[in-house]
């Protein structure tokens, strides 16, 4: 599948931008963050313009984007009409918890309430997208039981990641967070992993035989394709990363995006102080590259089921 | 509405059924639906950089050719494909405006273009490509089965059928309601064994195709030509030849 720039910044910043917003929704009102309201305005700001943003870029995808507002309509049918509504009805509850804890210090009563909502629209946002691609068909390294729970713990991993670096930066000291952020990685690390290993494993049910209802003579393969050029199919469809390629990026993302970050919060949980602020930033951003990597190879190594067709052999 | 019609007792399903053994793989289908539908309810089916190197554009209909078995036993057989207007279309429910739609009395699958945003995730969910972005206006187009034919009251009543299934000159391509097992289409996809294209996604596609007649399948193909008598070359075709091989030293 083709990996559009716009969708992979999407995903990841709107990832991480609800998951931090999840966290703060459950960590303000049970006080296991900082509650001072320059800690909310600053980590809700992030937070917002993380989710907005990415939610923003997924727009420049679309052919017509003037016509966005329409995809609230199908929410009946369509993950992708339901991950629009939910992630607009999650800045409504997430609105009130933020003006109220910001310049109300409010945390508790309708305020908090308000946050365990923020919470379960933003997990919920998540869990939309996640089951966008989950419940495609034909793509069966989209199709199939890992990619949910990689979304949902990804998106987590992230938002743990930029909390620990923020309680950091106001308390200057090691917490519980730097504690959780380390679990949090270890754990998408192996979803992640288990993921790899799943797609490496299997490959989809469909065959070029079963795609063209042939093969009572033997084996099916293509002879002449439609067209000398490519089409939008091939050019949306059928794109696909060398396997070479692939080994160095996989390595490049288990490295940047759970290795390091890994080894850094444990050194942050440690150190503490400047050394632990510092390790908790760099923490950050080799995340954001190492997310984007692996986002990016979402998209490149997930193998179209309509490229048997165009010669693939299997997907 | 992205969601599907309830399917009525008597569902009418539209299609059209695909006969590999004959087709030729002459393109012509797809030359004529692209014709007809570049004016047509889809209109139009831009071409890009149509004249120069890695040209592209928007086709309904495309024909591949594949080989079924190997060695002498091989078979060389065409393969055109298009919207199979599947029962349970995935590219319908996906779509997050309503734009994706599956007409109840009919089973037609269209794409109202008004408020198509181009997102694109039917295409994804369409293991057979029958969807086609078209980068001009930035919407999704797709095979309307000709609907502005089938229906079309100033056609005589015998051009009422899809472009390509008109103009096919070996009558590989055959349109009718699927959805009735009396219809001369269902006759024949019963008569020939017709199958689904990739039934185990569970799209249930309405079109059908017919797989070549297995009394072909002999290994070793027809029996060999008799060899030709041994001629006895006239005198001056003789000397036409020492010519020939003269200069080809």
């Amino acid at each position: 599948m083709h990996p559009g720039l716009s969708i992979i910044f999407f995903t990841t910043a709107s990832g991480a931008g609800f998951a931090l917003l999840a966290l703060l929704g459950v960590g303000a009102p049970l006080a296991l963050v900082p509650t001072s309201s320059w800690f909310a305005l600053t980590a809700l700001a992030v937070a917002v313009l993380l989710a907005a943003g990415g939610l923003f870029s997924s727009t420049f995808h679309l052919g017509r984007p003037e016509r966005a507002w329409r995809a609230f309509s199908q929410w009946r049918s369509s993950w992708l009409s339901r991950e629009g509504v939910l992630a607009v009805l999650t800045f409504v509850p997430a609105a009130i918890f933020g003006i109220g804890w910001v310049f109300f210090g409010a945390r508790g009563g309708v305020i908090g309430l308000c946050g365990f909502f923020t919470a379960a629209l933003a997990a919920a946002t998540v869990f939309s997208t996640g089951m966008l691609y989950a419940t495609l068909k034909p793509i069966h390294q989209w199709h199939n039981r890992w990619t949910v729970p990689n979304y949902l713990m990804l998106a987590l991993m992230s938002g743990w990641l930029i909390l620990d670096f923020l309680v950091r930066f106001w308390e200057r000291r090691a917490g519980a967070t730097a504690f959780w952020t380390l679990l949090a990685v270890l754990a998408a690390w192996q979803l992640k992993e288990a993921y790899w290993r799943f797609i490496d494993t299997t490959s989809a049910p469909s065959t070029v035989a079963s795609a063209t209802a042939l093969g009572r003579r033997g084996r099916v393969r293509l002879l002449e394709a439609p067209h000398t050029e490519e089409n939008y199919l091939l050019q949306e469809m059928g794109f696909r990363v060398a396997r070479r390629h692939a080994r160095r990026l996989r390595r490049i993302a288990r490295s940047a995006a759970f290795a390091v970050p890994a080894v850094l919060t444990l050194l942050a949980l440690l150190a503490g102080g400047a050394v632990g602020m510092a390790a908790a930033a760099i923490a950050v951003i080799s995340a954001g590259l190492g997310l984007v990597v692996e986002r990016w190879l979402f998209f490149a190594e997930a193998r179209h089921t309509v490229t048997l067709y165009y010669g693939a052999e299997a997907v | 509405m992205t969601s599907l019609p309830e399917p009525r007792p008597d569902q009418k399903r539209l299609g059209l059924v695909i006969d590999l053994d004959i087709c030729v793989g002459c393109h012509a289908c797809a030359t004529a639906c692209k014709e007809w539908n570049t004016s047509g309810h889809m209109a139009p089916l831009p071409d890009f950089n149509a004249y120069g190197e890695g040209s592209w554009g928007v086709w309904f209909n495309r024909i591949h050719s594949f080989e079924e078995g190997e060695g002498e036993g091989a078979r060389t057989v065409h393969f055109p494909k298009s919207c199979l207007h599947c029962e349970e279309p995935a590219c319908v429910t996906v779509c997050p405006t309503g734009a994706s739609y599956k007409r109840a009395e009919d089973g037609i699958v269209l794409v109202n273009e008004a408020i198509c945003i181009g997102c694109k995730l039917c295409s994804w969910a369409c293991p057979y490509g029958a969807r086609e972005f078209d980068a001009d206006a930035g919407v999704m187009k797709k095979c309307t089965l000709c609907i502005d034919r089938i229906y079309n009251e100033n056609l005589p009543e015998a051009e009422r059928q899809p472009a390509c299934v008109m103009v096919c000159p070996v009558n590989a391509r055959h349109f009718g309601d699927l959805g009735d097992p009396d219809s001369a289409v269902s006759q024949l996809v019963a008569s020939r064994r017709g199958a689904d294209l990739l039934p185990e996604l569970g799209y249930k596609p309405v079109n059908k195709y017919l797989p070549p007649r297995p009394e072909r399948m002999r290994p070793g193909g027809p029996p060999p030509p008799p060899p030709a008598a041994a001629e006895t070359p006239a005198p001056g075709e003789r000397l036409l030849r020492w010519v020939d091989r003269l200069l080809s030293r």
